[in-house]
Parts: structure tokens; C-alpha cells; sequence
């Protein structure tokens, strides 16, 4: 745990002076919300059945813009070298990452969901328990995607164009429930609708971190 | 490999392939605890290579090695404690200051009282004054001194350097050199790869020549006249190590 808070405290560390990657996540995200704003007419009915859909998009684009760049800095001046000549597992750097990943991402959110609902007219606070829950779970599936695929991709010439094309293929199951809980949320349908979708997420969570848990020595290695 | 326990590292047979090409062919040797190894050799021999291998950085596409009997395959994270590296990058971030780039290598190999050793190290590589500012405000050849100290920081057994002088200024050389002498002294074991010949025969206690990624020579610097070698050297370079 301690070597997973050391790689965790410099990765903060450098975000906190070079402000690259919250600022790039916040700015993309505060566009969409505010394009989309003037997108439909206000008080629109559409709004609500479209409005998951939104949220996710922002979130899923802003996540891929971040979790793109959470490798480069390490390959571009030769530091992973640094990071795997030290006696650690590899995994600590896996998990270390996709929790450095993960708060990013929580942060973004934590602030374009309030614009959300202001823009959108979306009550967020009767049901914020739950929604809180589907971010949290369906932000860790994209994280655990993503780093792992990050990882991959960072060593490719067109690593900004290879993230998504890993990713969406692979994240298509909780995008898809991550939507479908979120709307049932703003939709004011029951909790067993929402916690049905929710567990969906949770198993792919699961799976996909056995998944990265198995396979990222091996990508990370030659 | 049943008998590398009494030697610091024991190569057999090494081979490194990239497709059909061969960067390191049936690498062989031996390192005594406290040895210094120099391996000379042209661009493109194979010397990175054989370092990223023994580093655990990559693995032999065949043959063996083990760093004080222990095998790379078995335990690689108690090879890589032993292990001190310092190469052509510096392995250190930036946006960080001296200071918590050792402090943040030190948390990853365990360090015991931290706080004491940076401090120490930092005095000892001329650092000691610039602890506080961030490494991107560091010369070229500040970083390559923060990188030795990074490298020394855990008090490595095996020190594994890949042309450790470049980017140095005379004076930082010499302090290097300084340490390394030093380190041989403390029974520290050196393998270091570098084409300055000078300063690698002047710290080696064997002298290895690598060739087109074939050990084409290895002798004990004792038996070496510095100007006779250095004409060896470059026949075994002109002739691609056919010698």
C-alpha cells in the first residue's frame, strides 16, 4: 500500500504544478455542457430523456482526454524505466494509476454534474445518493479500462487517436448501464430499476479488473 | 545456474533477438563481489541492451543470468533492490524538486531514515543548496548528478552504469569518478558501459570489449598497456569483432 501511495502522492504532486490534466478534462467538459445548453429549448421534455446521454458523453470524453495522458509523461522522459527498476509488482503501478485516474475523473464530475442540473433544469439532489453511486461505480470501470488501455496506448505513434478506439469497444457495457441508471434516476423510476443496472456495472468492474490485474505486466514489459 | 551464489553476477549464454535481428549473441561472464567491469564498445553493440537485461528491464530471448545467485525469473523484485542504475535518462520528474524525487524513489525501495540520507546525498553530489527547486530548473548536467544520487539512494550491492559521463562537466566527471572508486573500496560491485576509454579503464579491474553484440574480449586490466589496448579496441571494432 505504501509504494501505491508513493507513485499516488508524486502523480498528485505534478498534476498539482502542471495542471494538465484537470484543466484539459474541465474545459472539454464545461463546453459540451454549455454547447448543449443552447442546443435545446429550455423547459424541452427531450431534455430529460436525453439528458443520461449527455452526461455520459461529457464524462466519458473528458475521462479518455486525462486517462490519455496519465502514461505519457512517465515513457516520454524515460521515467517508467524508473518506476520498473524498482522492487515493486508490477500491478502497484497499475493500481496506483488507475486510482490517480479515478480521483481526476471523480473531480470533473463532482463539478460538471452541478452545471448539469442547473443547465438542464435536472434535479439531482432528491436521488444524489444514487446517483453518486452509478458515477462512482461506472467511473471505476472506465478507469480500469482505461489505464490499462492507456498502457497500451502510449507506446503507439498515434497514442491519441488509439485510447478511444481501445476503449469504447471494450467500455460499451457500462457506457450502456451507466446510461440506462442515470435515466431511470431522472426519471424517478424505482430503486430496484436503478440497482439492477448498478450491479451490472459493479460485475464489470470486477471482471475487467481481473482482466487488467492478469495482463498489464505483460504490457508493460516488452 | 546452480553455481552463481559466490559470484555477483553470472551470465551464461545471453542472446537477445529483435526479429531476425541479433543485438546480443551468447553473452558470457563472470563478476566477482567488488569487481569493476568495463565494457567497451561501439554505437550499436548490444552494451544498453545487455544493461536493460541484467536490470530486469527486458528479458534474454535466451540464456541465463543470476545477480548474487539469485535468478531474475525467481525474484526479480529482490534482484532489482540490489540493483543501482544510472542511464542515458535520468528516471527523474520534472515538476518535482530534488528533494521529493528521492524522497519518492526512496519510498519505493524502502529507505530507512529518509529524511537523513537525502539530505546527506544531496550535500555529497553539490545539491544540497538546490534540494528545494524543481528539477526542470536543473542543467543538464545537475540532473545527471541527481540521477547518480537517485541511484545511489538505497545503497545498492550492484551498480549497472550505461555511458554514466555524458551530460557531466569536468567537475561533476571527477566527482563521479570519485564515487566510484570509493564504492570499490566498500566492496560495491560495478558493471559499467561506455566507448571513453580513458575513464573506463582507469576505474575497471577486468576490461570486456563487445562487438556486433559478441564479448570478443575480456581480460584483466592488470595484463592491459592503456596504448596497446586502445589499438586492439579498434581492430576488433574495424574487423565488426571477427577477431
Amino acid at each position: 500500500m505504501s509504494k501505491i501511495a508513493a507513485i499516488l502522492w508524486k502523480d498528485l504532486l505534478s498534476e498539482f504544478r502542471s495542471k494538465e490534466m484537470v484543466i484539459s478534462m474541465m474545459v472539454f467538459s464545461l463546453m459540451v455542457a454549455v454547447i448543449f445548453n443552447f442546443s435545446f429549448p429550455p423547459g424541452s421534455e427531450f431534455i430529460k430523456d436525453a439528458a443520461s446521454g449527455i452526461l455520459w458523453m461529457t464524462f466519458i470524453f473528458a475521462s479518455l482526454l486525462g486517462m490519455g495522458r496519465s502514461f505519457v509523461y512517465e515513457v516520454d522522459k524515460g521515467c517508467m524505466q524508473g518506476l520498473m527498476l524498482a522492487p515493486v509488482d508490477r500491478i502497484v503501478i497499475y493500481v496506483a494509476k488507475l486510482l490517480l485516474n479515478l480521483i481526476f475523473i471523480l473531480i470533473v464530475e463532482s463539478i460538471t454534474l452541478p452545471l448539469f442540473s442547473i443547465f438542464f433544469k435536472l434535479d439531482i439532489w432528491t436521488d444524489l445518493g444514487a446517483i453518486a453511486l452509478v458515477i462512482f461505480v461506472s467511473s471505476l470501470g472506465f478507469a480500469v479500462i482505461g489505464t490499462l488501455f492507456s498502457a497500451i496506448a502510449v507506446n503507439t505513434k498515434t497514442r491519441e487517436v488509439m485510447l478511444p478506439i481501445l476503449h469504447f469497444p471494450i467500455s460499451i457495457p457500462v457506457i450502456i448501464c451507466a446510461v440506462q441508471a442515470t435515466s431511470a434516476i431522472f426519471q424517478g423510476e424505482a430503486w430496484s430499476v436503478i440497482w439492477g443496472w448498478t450491479r451490472l456495472i459493479i460485475m464489470f468492474d470486477v471482471v475487467f479488473f481481473i482482466v487488467a490485474f492478469w495482463t498489464f505486466e505483460f504490457i508493460i514489459e516488452e | 545456474m546452480n553455481n552463481g551464489q559466490n559470484s555477483a553476477i553470472q551470465v551464461e549464454g545471453i542472446q537477445k533477438s529483435f526479429g531476425s535481428q541479433y543485438a546480443l549473441r551468447k553473452i558470457g561472464f563472470k563478476l566477482e563481489q567488488g569487481e569493476f567491469l568495463t565494457i567497451f564498445g561501439p554505437n550499436g553493440a548490444g552494451k544498453t541492451t545487455l544493461i536493460r537485461i541484467l536490470s530486469t528491464l527486458t528479458k534474454a530471448s535466451a540464456g541465463d543470468f543470476t545477480i548474487s545467485g539469485i535468478s531474475p525469473q525467481k525474484e526479480p523484485e529482490k534482484i532489482r533492490r540490489q540493483i543501482g542504475v544510472i542511464g542515458h535518462q535520468t528516471f527523474l520528474y520534472e515538476d518535482l524538486t530534488a528533494a521529493e524525487n528521492l524522497r519518492f524513489y526512496g519510498r519505493l525501495y524502502d529507505v530507512e531514515n529518509l529524511a537523513a540520507k537525502i539530505e546527506q546525498i544531496l550535500e555529497d553530489v553539490g545539491l544540497g543548496l538546490r534540494e528545494n527547486d524543481r528539477v526542470r530548473t536543473f542543467s543538464r548536467g545537475m540532473q545527471q548528478r541527481l540521477s547518480i544520487a537517485r541511484a545511489m539512494l538505497h545503497e545498492p550491492q550492484l551498480l549497472l552504469l550505461d555511458e554514466p559521463y555524458t551530460g557531466l562537466d569536468q567537475h561533476a566527471s571527477e566527482m563521479l569518478s570519485g564515487w566510484l572508486k570509493d564504492l570499490r573500496l566498500k566492496n560495491r560491485t560495478t558493471l559499467m558501459v561506455t566507448h571513453d576509454i580513458e575513464r573506463g579503464i582507469d576505474l575497471a579491474d577486468r576490461v570486456a570489449i563487445l562487438v556486433k553484440g559478441k564479448l570478443v574480449y575480456n581480460e584483466q586490466r592488470k595484463n592491459i598497456d592503456l596504448k596497446n589496448f586502445r589499438q586492439t579496441y579498434y581492430d576488433y571494432v574495424e574487423k565488426g569483432g571477427a577477431n
